[in-house]
């Protein structure tokens, strides 16, 4: 099933998310990219409806980008949460809802702070230390609440995330096999391998 | 007498015929159902009318052959027992597809042809409703060439896709049922999407649609390698639709310079001959038992 995390660390936010397209009892791919790179420090995890994913994930890449165009800076992360959840609670009330969960991290450049937002398909949005999305979030958060570290190096985060992985393969009945990992920090957005 | 049962049956063609016939006769179809009546409009005609199944209870047996009971807000059955698939692989895409029909448990035609060809370039595979499969798939056709009319240059898979999938998802909800692949070549070689009416569109090497894509799965992942020869990537697209039991099995190959027709296969001669010459080589479990066995076991009387 569909899991997503996130957890921030000094100066980084790493974000993962599973990688398979199921329909009913069949994956149909193993290797999908589920997390955007929405700005230069602005990373983006959908999961949720299929189709409705995809679409809302490039409405926003699209109008982010049209802003950056426009003004010639990108939407600092705290401000670009912002109007991702109210288009999500537009949405809601419109005859035909997005149902897409979000996990939004990103780096200020101003103040030199990682961000991570938790977003659901209702637009409730919470800035948190970490969070995760799915079945993976009924295991992950209690892990998290353990063992998070918002002081940790990039590499003690990696392992926690990959405690989380681990913990997720060993209880969930259907977990995923692979995750994709990216990181966000004063450098801007990477992918990672685990 | 037999000529009796004949005239008071209710089933059997000669009824159905004479039915036919009465329709006909009786005009039910209102002349104004057909354009202007001089400004009178229906009202030259009486109220328009509509044909309802001619048994007991015409709602229940609407309610049968549609997918009422699953989704209400869906009106149309999707069409099981259907079994899709399509691979990319060094000599082009396989696109290879069964040939059943169903309304419910009747077979509808044991011969329809589940790939539409959109262009000479672009393959469309049918699975769910046959009817939004085959109107959307040649709408895409007209946007394609439209596309390289305004373009001098013709459509990616990927952007012939994409066009597909915004149009499905733009009906999201409103009771559309397709799972489709789109297949074809492009500037970037062979390529295979998946599009289905959630909105979903997926890139990829291989995907099987259909309820009989589970067993079409099982045998194509075990036999797939991109570097498959064309004559072994046929073999492996029929013996994929072979498992899943159909009568008959229909094979497409494209390449760089459009789509060609392999060739339409009878299943039950896949099972017991394959699909060459010899005698005894088919893919039946049975058959491929009985090779393997060395000295047959006697047939005890």
């Amino acid at each position: 099933m569909e899991t997503s995390f996130a957890i921030t660390g000094k100066g980084y936010v790493l974000v993962a998310s599973d990688t398979t397209a199921a329909r009913s009892i069949v994956k149909m791919k193993t290797d999908e990219d589920k997390i955007k790179v929405i700005s230069p420090h602005l990373l983006m995890a959908y999961s949720g409806e299929p189709g409705d994913t995809i679409q809302f994930a490039e409405y926003v890449e699209r109008n982010l980008r049209l802003f950056h165009i426009r003004n010639n800076y990108a939407l600092r992360p705290s401000a670009a949460a912002s109007w991702i959840r109210r288009s999500l609670a537009q949405s809601l009330r419109s005859r035909k809802p997005y149902s897409v969960n979000l996990m939004l991290g990103g780096f200020d450049v101003t103040t030199d702070t990682p961000h991570l937002y938790w977003v659901d398909y209702l637009g409730t949005m919470t800035e948190v230390p970490f969070g995760a999305h799915g079945y993976g979030a009924y295991f992950g958060l209690s892990l998290l609440d353990r063992y998070h570290n918002p002081e940790a190096t990039l590499e003690e985060g990696i392992e926690t995330l990959k405690r989380c992985i681990n913990e997720v393969s060993k209880r969930l009945v259907v977990s995923p096999e692979k995750y994709k990992v990216k990181v966000v920090d004063k450098d801007g957005t990477r992918e990672i391998e685990l | 007498m037999n000529s009796l049962t004949n005239r008071f049956s209710t089933t059997g063609p000669l009824s159905e015929l004479k039915r036919a016939q009465a329709l006909v006769e009786n005009e039910e179809f209102s002349d104004s159902a057909w354009g202007s009546e001089a400004g009178f409009g229906s009202l030259a005609k009486g109220v328009p009318n509509f044909t309802v199944p001619s048994v007991p209870d015409p709602s229940a047996f609407l309610r049968l052959h549609t997918d009422d009971h699953a989704d209400p807000n869906c009106r149309i059955k999707i069409q099981h027992g259907t079994t899709t698939l399509a691979f990319r692989f060094q000599g082009g895409v396989i696109v290879a597809v069964d040939s059943r029909a169903t309304a419910g448990s009747y077979v509808a035609s044991g011969t329809v042809k589940k790939v539409i060809e959109i262009n000479p370039y672009l393959l469309g595979t049918m699975a769910g409703g046959a009817a939004d499969c085959q109107y959307w798939e040649t709408y895409l056709g007209i946007h394609c060439r439209l596309h390289e009319l305004r373009n001098h240059e013709r459509i990616s898979v990927s952007a012939a896709s994409k066009y597909l999938s915004n149009l499905v998802y733009s009906y999201k909800g409103m009771g559309l049922s397709m799972g489709t692949m789109i297949c074809g070549w492009d500037k970037t070689g062979p390529a295979v999407f998946y599009v289905d009416s959630d909105g979903t569109r997926l890139k990829g090497d291989l995907f099987s649609v259909g309820s009989g894509s589970t067993f079409a799965y099982g045998v194509l992942d075990q036999g797939y390698r991109w570097d498959l020869t064309d004559e072994e990537a046929q073999e492996l697209g029929r013996r994929s639709i072979y498992c899943c039991r159909t009568p008959r099995c229909l094979l497409w190959l494209t390449l760089e310079d459009g789509w060609k027709f392999i060739g339409n296969y009878d299943i039950s001669k896949l099972h017991y001959d394959g699909p060459g010459e010899t005698p005894g080589a088919g893919y039946g479990y049975d058959v491929r038992i009985e090779r393997s066995t060395a000295a047959p076991v006697a047939v005890q009387a």
